[in-house]
């Protein structure tokens, strides 16, 4: 998977996906859409399963899911940020989305790097760069929501 | 060890006699707040998992804010949907356009809102309602299908940051310039996953709508909640809607926070946010260049109430908006909007050459009703000036109180409004 790097920090939910399209809620009407004033060719360079890895306080501002609707539309398969704001890694956790909370690695890798996340180990690997990044592993009930692919195919089970 | 008053709210609410920050809870939920873009989705997951039931109608209350009267086809249809889910689901507390507002100044206003309550609503700006000692927080549309499913929600209890206000703010320095001086300290992600509690003297001082405004922009700068003590002045504004039982809910002597600060009130300036973050605020004697104004935008859930129109017409009474500057006044709610036609407001402002707006978020998310262009400037009394917030990404937003946006709005740039408000 390649990464793509934004070393920023507070990148918000305005940036990931601009209120003007919330009058759309399908992933692939937003996907069109994500990044897009931060990155204007985002959409085009994305291919199904790569990352995203940015600085902190990730997914700030404003509560809608459409942001991680947007990237997974796109073809994103995780974000990887030194952290999360927390409407927005609720978002990810409920909708079994990969959020991982690396400090310091926006800093360190670079763009378009290729990489490999190991969950169980709680590591992330730079194939060129040879390096490993390691990260805290998901809680468990984190895990079990990403397993189950969401909040409300447990819920659904409890109902 | 005692608790904080977010502890003990959500205490009572997952069946424990005490939680503690990190613990893992599934808490009932009093009230679920919905609204029209984010209340769509959860609608269609709810059908898509074949949950066919809402789990109890009277604690569920519906308005449509972003993007009405409807801007577009796609909104008229997002709108269509959640009335058509809400007479289906027996949800009496719908407001449609007629009684519409947006919904953090609607939510207490039509007493929905009390202390001990856990509240939750897909919209960030939840956690306004704190200002009543309630447990009140944003959250996205899969959360909010679950809780209207099962009026039940996971939560992380939050570690609690003690915001000690003392002193009396100057003339001219409001609530909105306090807290975007608390976001200026503590930056953006300063209070992340925590609940930020504010008390001391300066909130006992303060009406609801001044306490609603600092409690409203908890969320810039990440925090879980933002909540307020009740006392003698919000037990009035909630008797006022005709609700006469009070949770009487306060933190422990001993409760334990994770960080305290104090902060002297009489010291504040009146304070501008400079894009693109609301942490980016500067006292306006330290702004030293003209910084010319394209629009001035008075309204939404941060400063849209009858107190912040009060004070905007104060300034704009018998003058006229700058020329080359466009000035945009949107009262939050229906009730507002007629309580400030009663005042005469809503005359002063156009007579002003203001435009008076029917009630919406709409600008300030950057929906409609006052978008701006690539290049242009907006000072604004909302609570987020983000890249591309208010319209084009090559636009800029600069956050206000009331004052220094009616004050700018005479000049056509950036102002201090004191010199405005004297003899007044």
């Amino acid at each position: 998977m390649k990464a793509h790097v934004y070393p920023r920090n507070d990148i918000n939910t305005d940036e990931i996906i601009p209120a003007r399209y919330l009058n759309m809620d399908r992933e692939e009407d937003l996907a069109a859409h994500a990044m897009e004033d931060i990155d204007r060719e985002f959409y085009k360079k994305v291919r199904e399963g790569d990352v995203i890895i940015a600085g902190e306080n990730f997914g700030c501002g404003s509560s809608r899911e459409h942001a991680v609707w947007a990237l997974r539309g796109a073809g994103i398969r995780a974000v990887i940020a030194g952290s999360f704001a927390r409407i927005f890694y609720r978002n990810c956790i409920n909708n079994g989305f990969l959020a991982i909370e690396c400090p310091g690695i926006s800093e360190q890798i670079a763009d378009a790097s290729e990489v490999l996340i190991d969950l169980e180990k709680g590591e992330i690997r730079d194939l060129a760069g040879k390096r490993t990044y390691r990260f805290e592993p998901f809680p468990a009930f984190a895990l079990e929501m990403i397993r189950k692919g969401g909040l409300l195919n447990i819920i659904t089970k409890k109902i | 060890m005692g608790m904080t008053i977010t502890e003990k709210i959500l205490a009572a609410h997952c069946g424990k006699m005490r939680v503690e920050p990190g613990m893992l809870i599934n808490a009932g939920i009093d009230l679920v707040m919905c609204h029209d873009v984010t209340t769509t989705p959860a609608i269609d997951l709810l059908k898509e998992h074949g949950i066919n039931k809402v789990f109890d109608p009277d604690k569920i209350v519906v308005m449509p804010d972003h993007f009405i009267p409807n801007k577009d086809i796609k909104s008229a249809e997002m709108v269509r949907k959640i009335r058509l889910w809400a007479k289906d689901n027996n949800i009496n507390a719908f407001y449609d356009l007629g009684r519409h507002g947006v919904c953090h100044a609607l939510l207490p206003e039509q007493g929905h809102v009390k202390a001990g309550m856990t509240i939750v609503g897909a919209d960030s700006h939840t956690c306004t309602h704190g200002a009543f000692g309630a447990f009140s927080t944003g959250i996205g549309s899969t959360d909010l299908a679950a809780a209207l499913a099962t009026g039940e929600l996971w939560f992380k209890v939050p570690a609690s940051l003690l915001f000690k206000l003392e002193g009396e703010l100057p003339s001219g320095v409001y609530a909105k310039d306090l807290i975007l001086d608390i976001i200026r300290r503590i930056g953006v992600d300063g209070a992340l996953y925590r609940a930020m509690e504010f008390s001391g003297s300066a909130v006992d001082g303060m009406d609801m709508e001044s306490r609603m405004t600092i409690c409203n922009m908890a969320i810039e700068a990440g925090a879980k909640s933002g909540i307020m003590a009740p006392d003698a002045v919000s037990a009035a504004y909630l008797k006022e809607r005709g609700i006469e039982e009070q949770a009487d809910i306060q933190s422990d002597a001993d409760a334990v926070y994770e960080q305290r600060f104090d902060i002297d009130v009489a010291a504040l300036e009146p304070m501008v946010a400079f894009p693109d973050l609301p942490s980016n605020g500067r006292r306006i004697s330290d702004i030293r260049e003209k910084i010319p104004l394209d629009q001035v935008y008075i309204g939404s859930c941060t400063n849209g109430r009858i107190s912040d129109l009060r004070i905007a017409a104060k300034i704009l009474k018998g003058q006229r908006v700058a020329n080359g500057t466009r000035c945009i006044v949107v009262p939050a709610s229906t009730e507002i909007w007629k309580q400030a036609n009663r005042e005469g407001l809503l005359d002063i402002f156009a007579e002003a050459g203001a435009a008076v707006s029917t009630p919406t978020c709409g600008a300030c998310l950057g929906g409609h009703m006052g978008i701006l262009a690539a290049g242009e400037r907006c000072i604004s009394t909302t609570n987020r000036n983000f890249t591309g917030r208010m319209g084009s990404p090559d636009s800029e937003v600069y956050l206000a109180s009331p004052a220094t946006a009616a004050a700018s709005a005479l000049r056509g740039y950036i102002c201090d409004p004191r010199p405005f408000l004297e003899d007044k």
